[in-house]
């Protein structure tokens, strides 16, 4: 009763905050907040709403058998190790596996060079708790994948983007970007690329590019950051080598199974050269002792046995119908405006008139039930918001084509109600509200 | 009187305010089966009214926010099935849901409520911005609040102090709704009056005061804990606490309010409360306001969720 009677007479004297802890946390967390565009995501998960937000895989074209019979091998031959501590550089066995995947970009590495995260995602985390000190600076394509965005923030440090066209990162750009942040006096420490049907804007740097961007690093002394989840899933023909095919000391390179596989296993990867990989190996121990074993056993298991390369063919035929469903609706229900054609990965960057804002446009899609993902997601600065982002991968074709048509009912409804309220020029924007933290399935 | 064994509580849908609905609906579900009943979460959706109908519940309980939940449909098909429910019935859902309406039948039972009018989109089309506008400037000054004549959790809510943003702050809110509710804003404390109706007649609990860090009581502010800080009770003097509190219950009765309600209010400088809205269903999350002012009144949250379970089935 004397605990009560205390709280009560806090309440009534300084409030509550309904965070008693408030006062504690780490400068860090400052933008790890629920926002409201995150809880409009919520709605995205039912049945009825045709999401075109989220980068989920469509894990259904797995086959059952193949996975069934490795999990049971796993359980049934395996256990001591599967069950058991392991490796913080991941097992020996998948590495070896893991450079046969990454061959085929024509990545040549040794089984040392290569640690096993909890997803490219926690590698995501690893390598900025390895670099970023408060205030750095990290160099992104803009648009760039948001959750990276999220990951670099949480180090406190700043994500400054450079401009893109259909064809990626431009090099004049990044440089330009660069020497402005040398003359301001800025501490750069990496640049994060995906440069393979690029999250979210689906387009691929050609391989010109990115000897000027690797020359370009170089030169300024940057490391370069490159993320590779989409780069097998393509469409008519294979992506330029990775980066990293060309460049071992300037390039930590990312790979996964997330989008080959299954997200769900949380597998991935960094190579990286020798000093970094070490301390990789230590941050991974330190923050999880070993990548989770079991799964790293299931997914050996599944690359031993299963025809994962067939596999991945069957992915690429079930994301090339997908994209060709998008563009075609767009093309028919959205005639007026533009978008990228991603030769493969996941994602279409839909652009919008000018004074269109994707994120306030959101609660009305939710409602004619459609779900997307507002161009500021992908934007450390606000930017982004007469774009979207378009994800084609888990919705069959049939509800793509319903879901552009809504999208359509969106947008039209939206640039009426603007017209209408725009008769003495375009309706001021208000100032932009966090983003907070989307959910995984957002991202 | 009937044994409770079995109740449905409803949760999430297809509102705006679906992660709201889900979290209030655990809290209750949770709170339920503590208290030993036999508690089915469910996610309203095409097999829902079937599901009901066959399994016959002895209660529904709708952790419902946002339309279908709160605008009365659901509780009219409830009505329809014969299945008592918690909450307002669907008539008296409909008028508190709709915010004009709202005012306008709390307003004639003699309650203040801001100086304010409702504009359809239909209105600007017909008349013109700029004459619409004209208009409002006569009336009303800047701060104004516009807000959808429908919905929670302040989504679409613009709190305009500078007239240039009128137009954009209109558009905010029909992205919600086609109706919009353009009101005074009144300068003074912003209050919660919670209405509990446990059987023996409605009850205003401790009044809730707010006082959000950014100084608005927008979406981040209520579902991020930490950003607002709460007085329970508010710290208004006996005298203007009683009247918050008769205020609040005349809302509740005027539209007819069953077993448990919010109504917000503000009071200004000279001790009048304001009505603003009163919630159907209002949210029932970890930093919610019914919520605090029920423990802040020594209440047990499991026994009051219960208590109310068997109101509607004896009610």
């Amino acid at each position: 009763m004397s605990f009560r009677w205390v709280t009560l007479t806090a309440m009534q004297t300084q409030g509550n905050n309904m965070d008693p802890w408030r006062g504690l946390y780490a400068a860090r967390t400052a933008g790890l907040a629920a926002s409201e565009v995150r809880a409009l995501f919520a709605v995205a998960s039912r049945p009825e709403v045709v999401s075109l937000a989220g980068g989920m895989p469509f894990v259904s074209a797995l086959p059952k058998e193949l996975l069934t019979a490795a999990v049971e091998r796993t359980i049934h031959d395996r256990a001591a190790v599967a069950l058991q501590y392991g490796s913080g550089q991941g097992m020996p066995k998948l590495r070896e596996q893991i450079l046969e995947v990454m061959a085929l970009e024509g990545i040549h590495a040794g089984v040392d060079d290569l640690v096993v995260t909890t997803g490219s995602q926690h590698a995501l985390e690893l390598i900025a708790k390895l670099f970023l000190d408060p205030g750095d600076v990290v160099l992104a394509e803009g648009p760039s994948y948001v959750t990276a965005i999220t990951v670099f923030k949480s180090f406190q440090a700043e994500v400054v983007h450079s401009p893109m066209d259909d064809q990626g990162l431009i090099p004049q750009g990044l440089r330009d970007t660069i020497a402005r942040l040398r003359a301001e006096g800025r501490r750069m420490k990496f640049l994060y690329t995906i440069p393979s049907f690029q999250n979210p804007m689906g387009v691929t740097m050609p391989w010109e590019r990115r000897m000027e961007i690797l020359e370009i690093a170089r030169q300024s002394e940057i490391l370069v950051l490159e993320d590779n989840p989409y780069g097998l899933l393509y469409f008519d023909q294979a992506p330029p080598h990775a980066m990293r095919s060309v460049e071992e000391d300037g390039v930590i390179y990312l790979g996964t199974f997330s989008k080959t596989l299954a997200p769900g296993f949380r597998v991935g990867w960094a190579v990286a050269p020798h000093a970094i990989r070490e301390k990789l190996i230590l941050a991974n121990e330190a923050a999880v002792l070993s990548p989770g074993t079991f799964a790293q056993t299931v997914v050996s298991e599944y690359l031993s046995t299963a025809d994962w390369r067939a596999q991945i063919d069957t992915f690429r035929g079930v994301y090339r119908e997908r994209r060709d469903a998008l563009l075609g609706a767009l093309a028919e229900q959205l005639p007026t405006l533009s978008w990228t054609v991603p030769n493969g990965g996941f994602y279409v960057w839909l652009r919008l008139p000018e004074h269109l804002d994707s994120k306030a446009m959101l609660p009305r899609a939710v409602k004619e039930l459609v779900a997307y993902t507002p161009g500021t997601a992908f934007y450390a600065d606000g930017s982004g918001r007469n774009a979207m982002r378009l994800s084609f991968c888990y919705p069959t074709p049939d509800f793509i084509r319903e879901g552009v048509r809504r999208l359509a009912t969106v947008i039209n409804g939206e640039l009426t109600l603007l017209t209408e309220f725009a008769q003495t020029g375009p309706v001021s924007t208000l100032p932009s509200e966090p983003e907070g933290v989307l959910p995984p399935y957002a991202g | 009187m009937s044994a409770l064994t079995r109740v449905v509580v409803l949760a999430g849908g297809i509102s705006h305010e679906r992660d709201i609905s889900l979290r209030s609906g655990r809290q209750v579900a949770d709170s339920l089966a503590e208290h030993g009943l036999e508690v089915e979460l469910r996610d309203p959706d095409a097999t829902l009214l079937a599901h009901l109908r066959d399994t016959r519940p002895d209660v529904v309980w709708p952790a419902l926010h946002g339309a279908s939940g709160e605008d009365g449909a659901l509780r009219g098909l409830l009505e329809f099935l014969d299945i008592p429910f918690v909450g307002s019935s669907s008539s008296a859902a409909r008028l508190a849901w709709d915010k004009p309406t709202a005012k306008i039948i709390v307003g004639r039972a003699g309650v203040a409520t801001p100086r304010s009018i409702t504009l359809g989109r239909d209105a600007f089309r017909e008349l013109g911005m700029d004459a619409i506008f004209a208009a409002i400037d006569d009336e009303l000054t800047v701060p104004l609040v516009v807000k959808p004549a429908q919905g929670g959790s302040a989504q679409g809510v613009t709190i305009v102090e500078e007239r240039e943003n009128l137009a954009r702050a209109m558009v905010e809110a029909y992205t919600y709704w086609d109706v919009a509710l353009v009101e005074q804003r009144i300068t003074g404390t912003e209050i919660a009056v919670g209405i509990i109706d446990t059987g023996d007649g409605p009850v205003a609990l401790p009044a809730v005061e707010i006082e959000p860090l950014s100084g608005v009581y927008g979406f981040e502010a209520r579902y991020n804990a930490g950003e607002t800080r709460f007085y329970t009770p508010a710290r208004l003097s006996p005298e203007v606490a009683a009247r918050a509190a008769e205020t609040a219950l005349t809302a509740h009765a005027a539209l007819g309010m069953r077993h448990l309600s919010r109504v917000d209010l503000i009071v200004d400088g000279a001790g009048t409360p304001w009505f603003l809205e009163a919630n159907v269903l209002p949210g029932l999350t970890e930093t919610s306001l019914l919520p605090q002012a029920l423990e802040a009144a020594g209440h047990d949250l499991g026994w009051v969720y219960m208590t109310l379970a068997e109101a509607a089935l004896n009610g």
